[in-house]
């Protein structure tokens, strides 16, 4: 499978509820909540796409969009 | 087809609590159900009661939301009369195993091709966070504030013994294995049972002082380990995760169709 790298970071702000998981459990520490309890990706540059996060979110509100690289 | 496409994203944000273990539940289904390129008029979700059982809510699928532990029987009628669905089960540990304890042995028994999905939070926590079948011995709940005394069931063990045909475990840390096994379980040909385990921060988490959900995650990783292990061996304690059983055995509607052909012969 060819190997996936970062676009974007799509975090719906709308449906999370600030759980600290995805947080909690990214490999690369890459998100943080903000002020608002909200996750956001604090360090995009470090996210090595393995969508950890979006797996692992129980509000659906974080999707890592990938472009592919050979 | 994305697996947003598959939500009824009026009902958003879902009413789940915080880091509640049900909605990771639902990302990994609909991710099983995505690699199945399945139309969404080829599935059928029925659930009883419970925050477990809102689940069918969510789902652009055909859904039903039926009465408090009596899913699998709403099921069975449906899935007898309409054989061609794909018949899905979310039910939560006290749905499946306390009031619906009798509907579920008896699923397994039939071989009856479904999906029951146990979303094993071990609490009730849509009424509070009273002590379910799951539970186990020496936890905290409302109803068992110096202890509860009663003795968990061993899903696994149960399905197997009843007969069921296709039986797993996973968790909500083990995301991708869900999903996986989700799969399985629907492409399998039989009654099929999984048990998730899975977060209830409010009151199991609270109750039995296990942290945050993330927390919760980190102790069902500890607390488990893939069928077979080295690591079973050296500590018995350690719950197994994977497929435990997946075999052919005649399907209740097929066996059913021929008892009707045994029937008619001759007559039309
Ligand atoms: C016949 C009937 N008895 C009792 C109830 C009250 N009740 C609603 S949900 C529930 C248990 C919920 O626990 P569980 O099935 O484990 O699901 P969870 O909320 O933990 O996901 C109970 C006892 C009911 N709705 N109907
Ligand atoms: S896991 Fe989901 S709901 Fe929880 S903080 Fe992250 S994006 Fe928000
Ligand atoms: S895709 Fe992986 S590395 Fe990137 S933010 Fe999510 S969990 Fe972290
Ligand atoms: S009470 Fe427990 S099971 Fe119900 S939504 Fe909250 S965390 Fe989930």
């Amino acid at each position: 499978m060819a190997k996936q790298k970062l676009k974007q970071h799509h975090i719906n702000r709308d449906w999370c509820k600030g759980c600290g998981i995805c947080v909690h459990f990214c490999p690369k520490k890459v998100l943080e909540l903000d002020e608002e309890d909200k996750a956001v990706a604090a360090r995009p540059e470090d996210c090595i796409a393995c969508k950890l996060c979006e797996l692992r979110c129980p509000d659906l509100a974080i999707e890592i969009e990938t472009e592919r690289s050979e | 087809m994305a697996i947003r496409d598959f939500l009824r994203e009026r009902f958003f944000p879902h009413m789940w609590c915080p880091g509640c273990g049900h909605g990771i539940v639902l990302n990994n289904m609909l991710r099983a159900i995505q690699t199945l390129g399945m139309s969404k008029n080829e599935i059928a979700m029925v659930s009883g009661i419970g925050c477990s059982s809102r689940i069918s809510g969510y789902v652009d699928f055909h859904t039903l939301h039926t009465i408090h532990g009596r899913a699998l029987a709403f099921a069975t009628g449906l899935k007898m009369s309409m054989p061609e669905l794909n018949v899905i089960v979310p039910m939560g540990d006290g749905d499946a195993l306390s009031i619906g304890g009798n509907h579920f042995i008896h699923a397994c028994r039939r071989n009856i091709a479904m999906t029951a999905l146990v979303m094993n939070n071990r609490i009730y926590g849509m009424t509070g966070g009273q002590f379910s079948p799951l539970s186990g011995y020496g936890t905290l709940a409302t109803t068992a504030p110096y202890t509860n005394i009663d003795h968990g069931f061993d899903v696994v063990d149960l399905a197997i013994s009843a007969g069921a045909t296709f039986v797993a475990r996973t968790t909500t840390y083990h995301a991708k294995q869900m999903a996986d096994i989700i799969r399985e379980a629907i492409i399998h040909d039989g009654f099929s049972v999984v048990e998730i385990m899975t977060q209830c921060p409010t009151y199991f988490g609270r109750k039995n002082k296990l942290g945050d959900a993330s927390n919760m995650m980190e102790w069902m990783k500890d607390i488990t380990t893939p069928v077979g292990s080295k690591a079973k061996e050296e500590n018995p304690d350690l719950i197994e995760r994977g497929i435990f059983v997946q075999k052919e055995l005649p399907e209740y509607c097929s066996e059913y169709n021929k008892v009707i052909e045994r029937a008619m012969k001759g007559r039309s």
